[in-house]
């Protein structure tokens, strides 16, 4: 009995592996676990609020939070940051949340197709690429092309992920092609391998390279602005609407620019 | 009694099985699997998780002796050392692999300076992640079986004269053939499975560091239904490696 329950316990390991691999907040699954939200009290909305936002937008919508709660009293705002793709994929599995802002156009479109959107989102920032080097940028790595100079060590992210498909039109407008030790999972990956040392250059986003400043040093290439990435905020169904519109307008205006472009988001275009 | 408590157990690990195949499009799944990057994928898995598995015999058989039969100060405490790797998420070993073996960890400059080459970002650093999270599966096995056999037999082929080594080759080793064939299937599918270690410490490129389980994250990001087919994939392959071994593993378990 005793070699069955290690082969059972085989089985499990391995099935705790894959689910692991594909997403790591799970979700009580779908139908069942969409229990009516917990409603603010009247229009201006109090209680909780919960974004999904994309990785990137870390250090500036935890910013934002906190500014949205001293100008709305009795409103906590609570986030969910990781991969847009994940967190789609959570939306469109019954998580609950009242605001989604996405990395790229393409999640949000999933996100709108999967019937999770309540009316238009809209584009709140825009970014772009930038190299980032170790500091110093100890091997002199200036353009887009010296990306390929032999003997560097460059990771970039899989096509897959939105700064991934950015590098890829970069590459074709260029008609640079790079050989990467590493197509890394998301955007932060890549600044690690980078800040450990472990690579000599990384493709990141611009905003990445800013809020890692004196980890990282971060090189800029014009041929970024061929790539740039559309960052969308919509309104999730069946959450608190109002207070949601709020703060996707909080996002939207002067205050939501100013802390933007703190960390070198641009403005939507 | 026991029988509510141990179906539970079972569909907590048979019903998530179910769930991905109810999710799953059995129609397209052959054309979901047969793309160059699976195949990739499923053969650098194999072949890192039998090299890992190796390098866990090779390694965690002397180890597990060891810790099953010293007598001195200390042993206790290398025992729960020696089971980090199961307590510690993946992804910190993997981290902790990187600071020691990558460009600015010690002993990853010391290769780099001997060899000019570096580990992280190859094949041999998935085999690496592998074993590290792996071996104590092995290790664990053998030190029980040794431990639970005593090592009477073991002093009576001294008596009558063997050597040390020759107690090991004719003594020690075939009474532990059944747990080490339980161990090596446990470490063969911890290491086909390992995901956060591999991610951290080796990277991800396909046809070099991308293994199966990299490979259904990657592609979780933008085709879910490929990502559930190719896990689909492992799991078969855990059920086949599990099936074909288990027999051996059952040879003589039967004390």
């Amino acid at each position: 009995m005793k070699k069955l329950a290690l082969a059972v316990a085989a089985v499990a390991l391995f099935a705790g592996a894959c689910s692991s691999s594909d997403e790591p907040s799970t979700q009580s699954g779908g139908a069942s676990a969409s229990a009516p939200a917990p409603k603010g009290s009247g229009d201006a909305g109090t209680g909780t609020l919960t974004v999904f936002a994309a990785a990137s937008l870390t250090e500036s919508f935890t910013a934002l939070g906190k500014a949205f709660e001293t100008s709305h009293p009795g409103v906590t705002v609570k986030f969910s940051f990781a991969g847009s793709s994940g967190l789609v994929q959570q939306l469109t599995n019954g998580a609950k949340a009242d605001v989604f802002a996405s990395a790229d156009q393409a999640n949000m479109d999933k996100a709108v197709q999967g019937g999770v959107i309540d009316g238009q989102p809209t584009v709140f920032a825009t970014n772009k690429l930038a190299i980032a080097v170790a500091p110093g940028n100890p091997k002199g790595i200036k353009t887009f092309a010296d990306l390929n100079k032999p003997g560097l060590t460059v990771v970039v992210c899989a096509p897959q992920v939105p700064c991934g498909s950015a590098t890829k039109k970069v590459e074709q407008s260029t008609g640079v092609t790079l050989k990467p030790k590493s197509e890394e999972q998301d955007v932060k990956q890549v600044l690690n391998k980078v800040q450990s040392g472990d690579a000599d250059a990384g493709l990141v986003y611009v905003t990445d390279a800013t809020s890692a400043a004196g980890k990282v040093d971060k090189v800029d290439f014009p041929e970024a602005s061929g790539a740039i990435n559309n960052y969308p905020i919509a309104v999730v169904k069946g959450g608190q609407a109002a207070l949601a519109k709020e703060f996707d307008d909080f996002v939207l205006g002067t205050e939501g620019k100013t802390e933007l472009g703190k960390v070198g988001f641009g403005p939507a275009q | 009694m026991l029988a509510v408590p141990a179906t539970l157990a079972l569909a907590l690990v048979v019903l998530p099985v179910v769930g991905l195949l109810v999710r799953s499009d059995l129609t397209r799944l052959p054309s979901l699997i047969v793309s160059p990057s699976s195949w990739h994928a499923l053969r650098l898995s194999l072949i890192t998780a039998a090299l890992s598995t190796l390098a866990c015999v090779l390694l965690g058989v002397p180890l597990a002796v060891v810790l099953a039969r010293a007598r001195f100060r200390g042993v206790r405490l290398l025992r729960s050392i020696v089971l980090l790797p199961l307590v510690l998420p993946p992804v910190v070993g993997g981290l902790a692999l990187l600071y020691l073996l990558g460009r600015k960890g010690f002993l990853g400059m010391l290769i780099t300076t001997l060899t000019g080459e570096s580990v992280p970002f190859t094949t041999t650093a998935v085999v690496i992640a592998q074993t590290f999270v792996a071996m104590p599966f092995l290790v664990v096995s053998l030190e029980g079986a040794l431990r639970g056999a005593g090592d009477r037999y073991e002093q009576v082929a001294a008596t009558l004269g063997a050597r040390p080594w020759t107690v090991f080759r004719r003594v020690t080793l075939p009474l532990l053939l059944p747990a080490l064939g339980s161990g090596v299937v446990l470490s063969f599918a911890r290491a086909l499975g390992e995901f956060g270690a591999t991610i951290t410490f080796a990277g991800s490129l396909e046809d070099v560091t991308r293994t199966l389980p990299l490979e259904v994250y990657t592609q979780a990001e933008v085709d879910i239904d490929s990502a559930v087919a190719l896990s689909l994939l492992l799991i078969v392959v855990a059920v086949i490696v599990i099936a074909l071994a288990r027999p051996r593993s059952w040879e003589g378990g039967l004390r």
